[in-house]
């Protein structure tokens, strides 16, 4: 924006910035590269620097704000790298709601940024005023409304420290639209001080002690990896603890990948979907050392049944974790890796535990994940073994919530870290389609699929113009059963069958739909054509949605019903041979 | 168990709300809270009254505030020698007859009168929360008209007898 003395003031002129600019600005000192941004009245002065500034990141314009949110969560699950929002205020900020609390609960460093309206009018109910603060206190690490353009870069590298260190999350900053907007000749001092917030990174080496000597006298130890193994980057450290004291290995749904699945020693997922060895393990186990998990009462199953034999050890990097919701005897607060580190350093002599270690390996295969074929119908089950292995297991997996998001939890193999998206503390539909566009964006060179159900992908399908638009080559696989598969599954089992809302049987024409957004569509409903099916899928080099008309009225098996303790659970089957 | 805890916290916009949001959200129930400035410029103190049913939730408790980035330092000091004191402000009905009586009354408890009117008297008292429920529990004959009350307050003496037996906590 030029002035009437335009040669006269040059310099001075370039020493003018807006809030907006000293907020692009902080992107850029922040080496942001993707910005997931909708525009609207209280952000324009942040979308006019955005098109001043020659930013050297991307913006993505999802088609809802809930997209956004979802998108910069792949992307941060992927990449360990921030993920960063921009919306705009009142409505803006309520659509970004349930995906904060989603990264909230899973733990992802995501980075917000909302406009609000003028600080002259906050607090009278102004046009697209919502109280974003009081709205998302409970939901966020933590958050800032900026009062001052002073401390708005300031701020702004808080937010980036605070959502990615210790144990990561989501923090929300606010921005009213005339600090936005007004214009400084200053350069405000950056540099914070945050006393009230220090982690604890490197463990204390008393409590490493004190677990070294419980698992030299375990007779019975079991390893649980969490995501709290992803986030320290510790999946190497995990697994040469694991071999050097020869561990069985079980992980949560979100740890999946932190120790490779193909692994002997892996027992694979615990918790009310998880696989009998698993949970036998941990049942019967002397010792429990868990890595980075939160104990989650989707993986404990009725607590008085969960690890009752077990002194359990936990290393976590968040200390409120520790004995939150089982007693803990061994707590060790710090990073995973540090941790493990230090395990691997110490001296130990272990007693025997090699008929365990037997036990284990033999449940695992006595009582494999299991599932019915047939010859007509699709399998769900088969379907998903077919997308690992035309992508060897190398592929990131991205998911809603439901039945296909537990099969795939328990019939892709994941052998390494960063490669699992799902929403696991929330259970958010909808949460696959725009968090594989943040996951391809974040890791353009690797294979993204999205496996999501009929009802869940139609919570977040407006996200396939992102597909198209960047032409992301992500592969949407719909497991297709015409039905709120997991709704009607505990409807079968514990409400005798009454299917109360939960038939999709009116659902659109996905082909159509794909085409109508101009991706390629594939249906396939014979179990005969899916391998064919698959191959076209990933060798077609660019989007392709896949209907996959599977079996309408398969389990998720085993299972744990609730309230039940993890050692009873239905759906077992032993291996026949 | 009745716990006092108290917490030394950054003055920043919305820490309060922060806070008592989080108890709500981990529904611990709150008899009391207390905040005022203290002695450094932009740091504040609050004082806790808390009814926790165990030995784990009071921990999860500490934990969970020091867990907020603007929460400088927790005590639990329920176990420690401790000063605790608390302000009421009693509206009692008298009439002129009664107002000696009353007088008489409170004096043990060393209140005092900071309002008289015809038919009432405004009582202050400070002290313990029991010093206060038994100066309330006395007063009821005369008709209570309003009250109101702080929540406790409260820092560890000077000199801590040796023996504290300090409410362990695992980490
Ligand atoms: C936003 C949201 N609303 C409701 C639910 C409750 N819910 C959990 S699973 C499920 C059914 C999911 O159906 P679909 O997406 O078709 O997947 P399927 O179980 O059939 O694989 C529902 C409604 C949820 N998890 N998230």
């Amino acid at each position: 924006m030029k002035t009437q003395t335009e040669t006269h003031t040059q310099p001075v002129e370039q020493k003018l910035r807006t809030g907006a600019d000293l907020f692009v600005q902080s992107l850029v000192e922040e080496k942001v590269d993707t910005v997931f941004g909708y525009p609207g009245g209280a952000v324009l002065p942040i979308y006019d620097a955005l098109y001043r500034a020659d930013a050297p990141f991307q913006h993505i314009l999802c088609r809802h704000e809930q997209g956004l949110i979802h998108a910069a969560e792949g992307y941060a699950r992927v990449t360990g790298k921030p993920g960063v929002v921009i919306a705009t205020s009142g409505p803006g900020a309520t659509n970004l709601i349930t995906g904060i609390t989603d990264a909230m609960m899973d733990s992802l460093p995501v980075v917000v940024f909302t406009g609000q309206v003028s600080t002259a009018v906050i607090g009278s109910d102004a046009f697209q005023e919502a109280d974003v603060i009081g709205l998302t206190t409970p939901i966020t690490k933590h958050n800032y409304q900026v009062t001052d353009i002073k401390d708005l870069p300031r701020i702004t590298r808080e937010a980036f420290h605070i959502a990615t260190t210790g144990r990561p999350g989501p923090v929300v900053v606010d921005i009213p639209k005339n600090i936005a907007q007004e214009i400084t000749d200053k350069t405000f001092d950056t540099s914070f001080h945050l006393p009230g917030y220090q982690p604890t990174v490197k463990p204390n080496p008393l409590q490493i002690r004190r677990l070294a000597e419980a698992l030299a006298k375990a007779k019975k130890p079991v390893l649980l990896a969490g995501a709290g193994v992803h986030f320290a980057d510790a999946s190497e450290e995990l697994k040469a603890f694991a071999e050097k004291f020869e561990l069985p290995v079980t992980t949560t749904l979100l740890g999946l990948g932190s120790f490779p699945g193909g692994h002997e020693q892996a027992l694979g997922m615990a918790g009310m979907h998880g696989s009998y060895s698993a949970n036998m393990a941990i049942y019967e186990a002397d010792l429990l050392i868990n890595i980075g998990a939160r104990f989650d009462d989707r993986l404990t199953g009725a607590i008085q049944h969960f690890a009752p034999e077990a002194a359990v050890a936990h290393i976590d990097i968040d200390p409120a974790e520790i004995g939150k919701n089982i007693e803990t005897k061994i707590p060790v607060v710090g990073d995973a890796k540090e941790a493990l580190t230090a395990l691997l350093d110490i001296d130990i002599e272990c007693t025997d535990h090699s008929s365990w270690s037997e036990e284990t390996m033999n449940n695992k295969k006595e009582y494999p994940f299991w599932f019915e074929r047939s010859d007509d119908l699709i399998s769900p089950q088969w379907l998903i073994e077919s997308v690992h292995r035309e992508t060897d297991g190398h592929a990131i997996v991205t998911t809603d919530v439901g039945q296909h998001q537990m099969w795939a939890a328990q019939f892709y193999q994941f052998n390494s870290p960063h490669k699992w998206v799902t929403s696991g503390g929330l259970g958010t539909m909808g949460f696959g389609l725009p968090a594989a566009i943040g996951a391809q964006l974040g890791r353009p060179e690797e294979t993204v699929v999205a496996i999501v159900g009929d009802g869940g992908f139609q919570m977040t399908m407006q996200e396939m113009a992102v597909v198209k638009q960047h032409n992301l080559p992500i592969k949407v696989i719909i497991v297709n059963n015409e039905a709120l598969g997991m709704v009607r599954q505990w409807q079968e089992k514990f409400y005798e069958e009454r299917y109360s809302a939960s038939l999709m049987t009116e659902n659109p024409d996905f082909i159509k739909l794909a085409e109508g957004f101009g991706v390629k569509g594939i249906r396939v409903s014979k179990e005969t054509d899916v391998p064919s099916v698959i191959k076209e899928v990933f060798q077609h080099d660019g989007p392709v949605l896949v209907d996959a008309r599977v079996q309408k009225l398969d389990k998720v098996f085993p299972m744990v019903a609730p309230g039940k303790g993890n050692h009873e659970m239905i759906g077992v089957k032993q291996c026949e041979e | 168990m009745r716990r006092i805890i108290t917490a030394t916290v950054q003055n920043s916009s919305g820490v309060l709300n922060r806070i008592t949001g989080m108890l709500s959200k981990r529904a611990f129930n709150i008899e009391s809270i207390t905040v005022g400035t203290t002695e450094i410029e932009g740091i504040s103190k609050m004082t806790f009254v808390v009814e926790i049913p165990d030995a784990n939730k009071i921990e999860q408790l500490t934990k969970q505030l020091n867990k907020q980035i603007d929460v400088l330092k927790v005590n639990d000091i329920t176990e420690k020698a401790i000063v605790q004191r608390e302000l009421a402000l009693i509206k009692v009905g008298s009439t002129s007859a009664s107002r000696a009586e009353i007088q008489g009354v409170i004096e043990p408890f060393r209140a005092r009168v900071l309002d008289v009117s015809r038919d009432s008297l405004v009582i202050e008292v400070t002290g313990k929360p029991d010093k206060i429920e038994a100066l309330i529990d006395l007063l009821h004959p005369y008709g209570i008209k309003d009250m109101t009350r702080t929540g406790v307050t409260a820092f560890p003496r000077g000199k801590q007898p040796r023996q504290v037996q300090e409410f362990t906590l695992s980490v």
